[in-house]
């Protein structure tokens, strides 16, 4: 019999005064009890709609009817039969939007608690894998073809993962001495403590994915390179890592930081522990332009470093948030202020160069675009300085250049991705993209969509060329 | 990790060290102008350094490094057969030759190690070359055998003003010539690949990412007070950081 309740288990989370003070992961993760009262809330639909509405088709009502059952260690095999990272997954998705929009439970009362099922699932596989002495791991035999991927984000983990399980003998190139793309050097410890990326890159080499660190493909190598060195395809999932900027006065001056940098500071570099040597300023008061998750998490990464006051300034109204809601609400009851409906226009400075304020236009909404939002209008004259001392950009990125610079044959979007189909097909032969590098920055789940499809289309273009 | 091939103090007074690093990959491209990023340990940071010299057979890349900060220092210590757990490169694009037919090529201390690559490549390519070597006091003066094998003309003289302000002067003496002037820049950068925006300077008013846009850029158009200042932004913090480092372990945090 199902459990009928109406509401979710709900996730144990960390105190908000105490989290907002340390890089501790803010939600806790469920028990065995309550991972198995959740599950017991699936109907387990004889369509289910879930697995429509995920990137990487989880197989989640018979993953969730193991789990009612107790059998965590089936449970898991069936998730990662279609997806290589399911403790990153579990974490960052942003399932509202996805597999529990579709839930039939979600009609009347919440949709079945999934990503966090799904993330009890890969927590409760590492912690009985920590407690074995050795860990037998499947290598699939190799079928002696080469193929490179480029960038350790969730794409090309997802696509190179995928390829070794089909025995492809696959070569990831990563720019940074740490494997994980944005799952390291963007996510914050305390949304995807690092350690857990650290595991899901183990268990990949230990299928036997090889990873080439502080490879820039563009620059130590070029494409064309990589094929005269015998990889018979090229994946690039290089992301988009190139950071978007206002053209406002005022943004090179002393303390305005680009989120990336924030977030890489932080996150890569670990420059919140004494014990690492990169830098941070000591700020107070701290601007954070734009609203998205990325804003979300440069804000709540500046409170923990010990700004006093932290301000979410963005120009549209609290409907138009472009942040997960989860987001938006962990960062208020972490204490981060909002100036909605606030335009940027300069940025301020003393004498010495150092930021002083931000001023803000206010704005009213208008009428809906032809998308049905609706869009800032300027109020005339209600220019307000906000006094900081740091302002972190984070209106978005867009594709590195790198690999466009020195790549022939791809043909590009008007904003710099890659084109390519669905199935990361480009203009060039043999070589296949997917991720932020065709879309412009997006999830991590629909990256490792396209890095599965990426897999996919290069099987099928291995086996056309040598049948 | 990447072994230290060779290691060698500069000059008598120890202030400049060559570190030949080996570095298959970054040796397959690297070019005068660009630069690589090491990093000594895990707790290291992402420091920027100008390709000196390098060796497609061997797979090296050398880099010339002043004690300066922490982790420079740290590096100091570290000797020959050690090896430092990142090195990155070549980063940046390479310095334009194309067409140059005299060239005057200067160098301001541990600048001389930036410069010297791209005299070298010049002179190779029969560019006449004249290199100017400014240093504070003869005891530190570097390469200076290498540079007058790398040039035609070789003048050393010693200033006691700073790298940074030394280019500012230079583009404001060869400004009235109409002289085009290019200056290799070294702001603070974190992964040198175009994703931080650290390393950003105004050119003829536009912001440009040293990175990838340069290291060089016409000295002319460049916007040398907020490139001083944002140089400087961590300062404060740089000064405490260098002065703790463990008397015992040097740069080998981690035995």
């Amino acid at each position: 019999m199902a459990n009928m309740r109406l509401t979710k288990n709900e996730m144990p989370e960390q105190d908000p005064i105490v989290r907002a003070g340390n890089f501790d992961e803010v939600a806790l993760g469920y028990t065995p009890e309550m991972a198995i009262d959740e599950a017991k809330r699936c109907l387990n639909c004889k369509n289910p709609a879930c697995r429509t509405g995920c990137p990487v088709a989880v197989r989640i009502p018979e993953f969730i009817a193991k789990v009612a059952e107790g059998e965590f260690e089936a449970a898991y095999d069936i998730i990662t039969s279609t997806n290589s990272l399911p403790a990153v997954c579990g974490r960052v998705c942003p399932q509202e939007k996805q597999c529990e929009s579709k839930c039939v439970r979600g009609v009347k009362g919440e949709s079945v608690g999934i990503g966090r099922l799904e993330r009890f699932v890969a927590d409760w596989h590492m912690a009985e894998q920590a407690k074995l002495e050795k860990v037998e791991v499947e290598v699939p035999a190799s079928n002696g073809h080469r193929i490179a991927v480029v960038g350790s984000g969730p794409a090309g983990l997802t696509c190179a993962g995928d390829l070794r399980k089909m025995g492809y003998d696959v070569t990831i190139f990563e720019a940074l001495h740490k494997s994980g793309g944005v799952l390291v050097y963007g996510i914050p410890q305390f949304r995807l403590p690092k350690e857990i990326v650290a595991k899901e890159i183990d268990n990949l080499k230990a299928m036997g994915v090889k990873i080439v660190n502080n490879a820039i493909i563009g620059k130590s190598e070029t494409v064309d390179e990589l094929f005269e060195d015998g990889f018979e395809a090229v994946f690039i999932g290089s992301g988009a890592g190139l950071p978007q900027f206002l053209h406002i006065p005022g943004e090179n001056l002393l303390g305005v930081y680009t989120a990336n940098e924030l977030l890489t500071r932080v996150n890569l570099m670990k420059a919140y522990r004494d014990d690492y040597d990169t830098p941070i300023k000591h700020f107070h008061r701290v601007a954070v332009v734009g609203a998205g998750n990325v804003a979300m998490d440069a804000a709540r990464v500046a409170k923990r470093l010990g700004a006093e006051h932290v301000y979410i300034c963005y120009r549209r109204g609290r409907d138009e948030l472009p942040a997960r809601l989860e987001e938006v609400e962990h960062a208020e009851a972490e204490g981060i202020e909002f100036h909605l409906l606030n335009n940027p226009t300069r940025i301020l400075a003393g004498e010495d160069g150092f930021v002083t304020g931000i001023e803000l236009l206010r704005q009213e909404l208008g009428e809906p675009d032809a998308k049905g939002r609706r869009s800032p209008v300027p109020v005339p004259g209600s220019e307000w300085v906000l006094d900081v001392d740091t302002v972190i950009i984070a209106i978005g990125t867009s594709p590195n250049p790198l690999i466009r610079n020195t790549t022939g044959g791809l043909t590009f979007t008007r904003k710099g991705g890659i084109e390519a189909d669905e199935g990361g097909v480009t203009a060039r032969e043999g070589v296949f993209a997917g991720g932020d590098a065709v879309t412009g920055a997006a999830t991590v789940i629909l990256a490792m969509g396209a890095g599965k499809a990426g897999a996919v289309s290069i099987d099928k273009y291995i086996k056309e060329k040598n049948a | 990790m990447y072994k230290v091939v060779t290691k060698r103090f500069l000059n008598d007074a120890k202030t400049i060290c060559l570190f030949e690093i080996e570095a298959p990959l970054a040796a397959r491209h690297a070019q005068a102008g660009q630069f690589v990023i090491f990093r000594l340990d895990e707790q290291g940071e992402r420091v920027p350094v100008s390709v000196a010299d390098w060796d497609r057979e061997k797979g090296t890349v050398s880099v010339m490094v002043q004690a300066a900060g922490r982790t420079t220092k740290m590096l100091h210590t570290v000797e020959q057969g050690d090896y430092i757990s990142d090195f990155v490169g070549p980063l940046g694009r390479a310095t334009e030759m194309e067409g140059l037919k005299k060239v005057c090529v200067v160098g301001g201390g541990v600048g001389c190690a930036i410069a010297y690559p791209i005299a070298k490549e010049m002179h190779k390519r029969g560019i006449e070359v004249t290199f100017i070597g400014g240093f504070r006091s003869a005891d530190i003066v570097i390469l200076k055998d290498e540079l007058k094998e790398a040039s035609d003309k070789l003048i050393m003289c010693t200033d006691d003003g700073t790298y940074g302000e030394m280019m500012k002067f230079l583009a404001d003496v060869t400004r009235p010539y109409g002289i085009s002037t290019i200056i290799s820049l070294d702001p603070i950068m974190v992964d040198g690949t175009g994703m931080c925006g650290g390393c950003r300077v105004i050119v003829g008013g536009e912001t440009k990412f040293a990175c990838v846009d340069g290291p060089d850029f016409d000295a002319h158009q460049v916007d040398f007070d907020s490139l001083l200042k944002r140089a400087a932004f961590y300062k404060d913090e740089q000064d405490r950081a260098a002065q703790h480092i463990c008397k015992m372990t040097g740069g080998k945090r981690n035995g």
